[in-house]
């Protein structure tokens, strides 16, 4: 029953508070939809622990997308094996993870020390850097330390086709039973840290400007197609 | 060729006082609450000296505008690749101290102290932190009138660049008031260094606009900008500037600057230019050329077949004929005695200002005997240096400057020789030939220059609201109120959608 709820019922229930939470967001509070950057207020410190911690998590969110999205039978049949894929997620996760802990520890660092940006920074901006802390610290702990002292766990054949089925709306939630607790610990954080996204100043994820470079350097608007609305 | 009309700016700097009215009608207007206590869209610097921020003409630290690589225009703080690279750490953005932390005075504190053997005191604090602050070190006029003096002059970009070293001997030492506000370029690098496309230059009057709810605060805009006149809010976290109050002008009114401009040193007109020629005219090698490139994108108000082209373009009778009377186009275009700041940031930066004079620096021992011609090379020996204001508003070409130095030289012999006689001799004289003008020229010029009255120094067409879709409906909205939508927004649905027909 627990398997069901905590792998089946809360993934579902945190993923739709982010969906209609953004669109919400989105649709009604644009005006608050934004990059808080507080470059502005202090630089030294930003300067390291900012492209350490986005960078961090952009090979982070790589590395899950070939663990969890693509399946083991594809690496299989391009003939990487399995020892070889391990050395690969330990090295390559392992590295993410460490630059995404430090560079949120400097993150952290700065909001407490610096008196502008402690004094700027909202109750939000405190929770997304510890709640990302947590998930981003098991999911390292368990890259560099529970996979070269315990066991390198395949979670390709377990966590993998698990969040694969959430998608196509049929949960195989019996895969998750048996996991380690780390792991555990791990998913549930960042479902429930995916649930708390609109409303923190996490917003700005989905608006990284990717059409920028293919974009007119010019940009001109008339006054009766502001934003582009032709009545 | 497609024509666009803009609204511009002309400041006449030998009128300027100095007096921040501008500044201070605008922060009341714009920019009084939290976030922008920093912020001045229009300011009023001493120079020389470092301006606000301090060295902001620093191009090699703010890397704000453009340059040119193997003959393309390229941003100079990197194009949209690089811009994405940096998008989390902007290594050039200008931080709080190169502004100053606003702070004010706990006034409470003289009201309501408790009797003590001392006076009680307002000590400043922090709008930021709220904390005191036991010594406000800089602000944004810190430097007024040159205080500070040669500590604080040689900071002045200017200046660094000036061979002869500058004097701050008390008998030599010059300085002149430049008041500045967004240029609302023709080819501003701000819209350009946005990534999400918030920045735009509105296509009616080409006013350069940051839409609030695309901006994501990405913050390139601030340093993207060679003038930094855009700034970040820290409360928001959005994108502000200058908006050439178009409120004001869309109803016909100067903007509030010029409105209240003791000195009255400010003219607001038209001009028609040609878009397509703009990039073109912002791409040509010598940063000298510039000023010429940029006065070929402008088009002749008077010429038949460009109204006809701008009526095609959607432009109306009413801008045409503003077009024809504008102050602008008299000072910048026609008489040439208007400059553009700083051409060479390749922006086509559309305020522009006439140079100030100042006085004869040598002496002249027999002042009555001074003939017409005499005042040719005073021009080189003004107080200010032709060296400098050519810094300033050529890029480093002092002819420019000096040409523009003679007319108005020229004019003020012109007008004194009407009163006190001499207008024949000055007719056949070699400053009228040196200076490239003619009497009736200057007659004018000294009118728009010196009795223009409120209608002839502000042009300003309204707003070509009959293009709007619904006027009925908007008419009493307030944009700054959640009660009705944003001004020319229309929602088409959700709570805000009032009526069906939209």
């Amino acid at each position: 029953m627990a398997g069901i709820f905590w792998w089946v019922i809360f993934p579902y229930i945190a993923l739709t508070i982010m969906i209609l939470g953004l669109l919400y967001r989105f649709t009604f509070r644009q005006l608050t939809w934004a990059a808080p950057s507080t470059n502005f207020l202090e630089k030294k410190w930003l300067r390291i622990g900012s492209p350490l911690f986005h960078y961090g998590i952009i090979f982070a969110f790589i590395g899950h997308v070939m663990g969890m999205v693509i399946p083991m039978e594809f690496y299989q049949g391009i003939g990487i094996s399995d020892h070889l894929y391990h050395i690969g997620a330990m090295w390559g996760g392992g590295i993410a993870g460490l630059m995404v802990v430090v560079g949120l520890v400097i993150l952290l660092i700065r909001k407490i020390t610096i008196d502008p940006v402690r004094i700027k920074a909202t109750f939000a901006d405190f929770f997304s850097v510890l709640a990302l802390l947590f998930v981003a610290g098991t999911g390292t702990y368990m890259s560099i330390i529970y996979n070269t002292t315990v066991v390198a766990y395949e979670y390709r054949a377990t966590i993998g086709p698990w969040f694969r089925s959430l998608f196509v709306f049929m949960p195989k939630y019996e895969l998750m039973i048996g996991i380690p607790w780390i792991l555990k610990i791990h998913v549930a954080s960042a479902f429930a840290f995916f649930a708390t996204i609109p409303f923190t100043r996490l917003v700005h994820i989905f608006s990284f400007p990717i059409r920028y470079p293919a974009r007119s350097p010019q940009q001109y608007r008339s006054r009766d197609n502001y934003r582009g609305q032709h009545n | 060729m497609r024509i666009k009309a803009q609204v511009a700016m002309v400041m006449h700097l030998d009128k300027c006082i100095g007096c921040h009215t501008c500044s201070v009608t605008c922060k009341t207007t714009w920019t009084n609450r939290p976030g922008t206590e920093y912020m001045w869209f229009n300011n009023v610097e001493t120079r020389p000296g470092p301006g606000y921020p301090k060295r902001w003409e620093d191009t090699d630290r703010y890397k704000g505008g453009w340059k040119l690589e193997n003959g393309k225009l390229k941003l100079r703080a990197g194009g949209p690749i690089s811009k994405l690279a940096n998008i989390f750490y902007n290594p050039n953005m200008a931080e709080m101290e190169d502004f100053y932390e606003p702070w004010t005075y706990d006034y409470d504190n003289l009201i309501h102290s408790p009797k003590r053997e001392n006076l009680p005191v307002a000590r400043p604090y922090s709008e930021i932190t709220g904390k005191y602050m036991d010594k406000p070190e800089w602000g944004s006029n810190w430097d007024d009138d040159l205080a500070g003096g040669s500590e604080i002059v040689p900071l002045d970009p200017n200046v660094e660049k000036l061979q002869e070293h500058i004097k701050m001997e008390y008998e030599k030492t010059f300085m002149m008031y430049l008041p500045r506000i967004c240029e609302h370029c023709l080819n501003p690098s701000c819209v350009a260094s946005c990534p999400t496309g918030a920045l735009y230059k509105r296509d009616e009057d080409g006013i350069v606009l940051v839409d609030h709810d695309a901006c994501r605060g990405w913050r390139f805009c601030q340093n993207g900008c060679p003038y930094h006149k855009v700034y970040y809010n820290w409360n928001t976290h959005k994108a502000e500037k200058c908006n050439f109050c178009y409120p004001r002008t869309e109803a016909g009114l100067p903007t509030i600057c010029s409105e209240t401009c003791v000195g009255r040193i400010r003219y607001i007109g038209v001009v028609l230019y040609d878009a397509d020629k703009v990039k073109e005219a912002a791409s040509v090698e010598d940063p000298q050329d510039l000023y010429e490139a940029q006065l070929s994108c402008f088009l002749d108000p008077f010429d038949p077949e460009i109204q006809k082209k701008a009526r095609e373009a959607g432009i109306n009778d009413s801008w045409l004929e503003a077009a024809k009377e504008s102050p602008v186009y008299k000072m910048a275009m026609k008489w040439k005695i208007a400059l553009p700041l700083h051409p060479e940031y390749r922006t086509m930066p559309m305020v522009w200002y006439v140079p100030p004079l100042s006085p004869i620096m040598n002496h002249i021992t027999n002042e009555e005997e001074l003939d017409t011609d005499g005042y040719i090379p005073a021009v080189d020996q003004m107080r200010i240096p032709i060296e400098y204001l050519a810094s300033i508003l050529a890029a480093d070409d002092k002819e420019v400057v000096r040409k523009v130095l003679l007319k108005l030289s020229a004019m003020r012999v012109y007008m004194r020789g009407k009163t006190v006689g001499g207008i024949d001799e000055f007719r056949q004289s070699e400053l009228v030939k040196a200076a490239n003008t003619s009497p009736e020229e200057l007659e004018e010029m000294a009118r728009l220059l010196g009795v223009a009255k409120y209608d002839e120094r502000y042009v300003i067409p309204t707003g070509r609201r009959e293009m709007d879709d619904d006027l009925y409906y908007k008419q009493g909205t307030c944009s700054l109120e959640d009660l009705a939508p944003q001004e020319g927004v229309n929602p088409r649905f959700g709570m805000m959608k009032v009526r069906d027909n939209l």
